[in-house]
């Protein structure tokens, strides 16, 4: 199936989606990599929120490269997905207090974002690795950045994505990932390939 | 040697590295796309060269990690009056490039995580010299993301392990890996050396082009087997299952202490990025797809 949805997103947006699923995304999304998650979850322990709401956002793993241009806005150069896994430690907590809804990046998640995923109602979707360029076609303007003295690739940048695709669904709401299911066959197949190599 | 050649050839190529993918990669990527065996990975590999098409059209870099700047110079280093204005010059060239083309800024502190905005730091560019004879230096420009350089394994096994502990070590790396270094990639191995002997010739064998086969015939086998068997795991484009999984494997080799047995995997992400130039005595610039073996 493939859907077009709006951000920021509801539940139910979210949990009819099954992996496999494409999906084309408008609205505003977030970036947000290890320092966002390190730095927001530290400072809701000391009772501080972040300077954006990520109630029913879209989180995006990336660090772009962004440019000023002319007029000293900033733009989008190139906007790829970073490596998920990453975030596996803190992803779950995130999900939980900061109720985001969906999750872009690349190379899927652990198991424990898969059950936070579904307990609270978020998805992961894939973006192609590295295919930069071609996913700042669907980031039309740079709306803000929090948090810029992380540095460019670890601050939040607030983004209006326009029909921004196309996004795989990796992980539904509903317990299932690709990513396990692949890692279960790959497992699975070394086996029998390093029996045929006489390696076992 | 003129400096100014120098800055301006440094920039271009990191420009060039940045913004594009060499022929050989383009030809097995586009191969691999006509080649894929599911949706998933047809999905992945069309993105893929849809956006080469797109930077190398703009001028814009491939990927958000433009990198971490690895750099080999390669030839008669006497045609450099002084090393370290040279190393002086591949930092400007660097800076401009980051604030031009524009490169992310990548380089951080290790513990403070500062960012001084440049990609510059201690140790940061890294220039690695081969000093020969030609009348000529070649600077070859290797950005390394780290989405496949966290990906970097190294094992020091013991003698009796063998060619079969080195097979399965490489495999379980893959294995270990999955999507995650951006695959299709190139996976480099080295065998013996030390251990950072062993890592490095795992490193520079990722400028080798796709399809290049290491002149021992033993270690090209060695290489054809541990492609065939990484492409029948099914981990595939970004980890979401089917082939291709590795675009070529690389193996390089040295002699290493006979109680010792170090490998190391060192991985490239599909954009197999890199760009070579060749400037000679007179100052002529030649602008080379493909790194040289000796």
């Amino acid at each position: 199936m493939e859907y077009r949805l709006r951000t920021p997103l509801t539940e139910e947006d979210v949990r009819k989606l099954n992996v496999g699923d494409v999906v084309y995304l408008d609205g505003i999304v977030y970036t947000g990599r290890d320092e966002v998650h390190i730095h927001a979850l530290e400072g809701l322990k000391e009772g501080r929120t972040p300077p954006v709401d990520f109630n029913g956002s879209v989180l995006f793993h990336c660090g772009p490269v962004m440019q000023k241009n002319e007029r000293g806005e900033w733009e989008v150069v190139a906007a790829g997905p970073t490596t998920s896994s990453r975030m596996n430690s803190l992803e779950p907590e995130f999900i939980e207090k900061f109720h985001v809804r969906a999750i872009i990046g690349k190379g899927g998640m652990s198991q424990p974002t898969v059950d936070a995923m579904k307990e609270y109602g978020a998805v992961y979707l894939s973006l192609t690795g590295g295919a930069a360029a071609l996913a700042a076609r669907g980031l039309k303007k740079v709306r803000g950045v929090e948090w810029f003295e992380f540095g460019m690739p670890e601050a939040i940048w607030i983004i209006e994505a326009e029909n921004f695709g196309p996004l795989l669904v990796g992980i539904d709401a509903k317990g299932n990932s690709i990513y396990s299911e692949v890692e279960r066959s790959v497992e699975k197949k070394a086996f029998e390939i390093k029996r045929e190599m006489g390696i076992d | 040697m003129d400096m100014k050649i120098i800055e301006e050839t440094v920039f271009r190529l990191l420009a060039d590295a940045s913004t594009g993918v060499p022929p050989d990669v383009k030809k097995a990527l586009t191969e691999a796309y006509e080649n894929a065996d599911s949706d998933m990975a047809k999905m992945n590999l069309k993105a893929i060269l849809e956006n080469i098409d797109i930077a190398m059209g703009e001028r814009r870099p491939l990927c958000q990690d433009t990198g971490v700047h690895i750099f080999f110079v390669r030839g008669n280093l006497k045609l450099l009056d002084s090393i370290s204005d040279f190393e002086e010059t591949i930092k400007s060239a660097l800076e401009r490039a980051t604030k031009e083309v524009p490169l992310r800024p990548n380089a951080v502190h290790p513990i403070t995580r500062k960012n001084p905005g440049n990609n510059i730091g201690v140790g940061l560019p890294h220039i690695n010299y081969i000093p020969t004879d030609d009348p000529w230096l070649e600077i070859t420009v290797f950005p390394k993301g780290a989405g496949s350089e966290n990906m970097s394994f190294m094992s020091m096994l013991t003698p009796s392990q063998g060619l079969k502990g080195i097979k399965n070590f490489v495999l379980d790396c893959v294995i270990r890996s999955g999507g995650k270094p951006c695959t299709p990639t190139v996976v480099g191995v080295g065998i013996g050396g030390t251990s950072d002997i062993a890592m490095h010739i795992a490193k520079e064998s990722l400028l080798r082009p796709i399809g290049d086969r290491h002149p021992d015939e033993q270690i090209a086998e060695l290489e054809d087997e541990l492609l065939k068997a990484i492409n029948q795991l099914g981990i595939g484009p970004m980890g979401m299952g089917g082939s291709p999984t590795a675009l070529d494997v690389h193996v390089e080799y040295a002699y290493c202490h006979t109680a010792s047995l170090p490998v190391a995997v060192n991985t490239q992400c599909w954009t197999g990025r890199r760009a070579t130039a060749r400037i000679s005595d007179s100052g002529e610039v030649k602008y080379l797809d493909l790194w040289r073996r000796d």
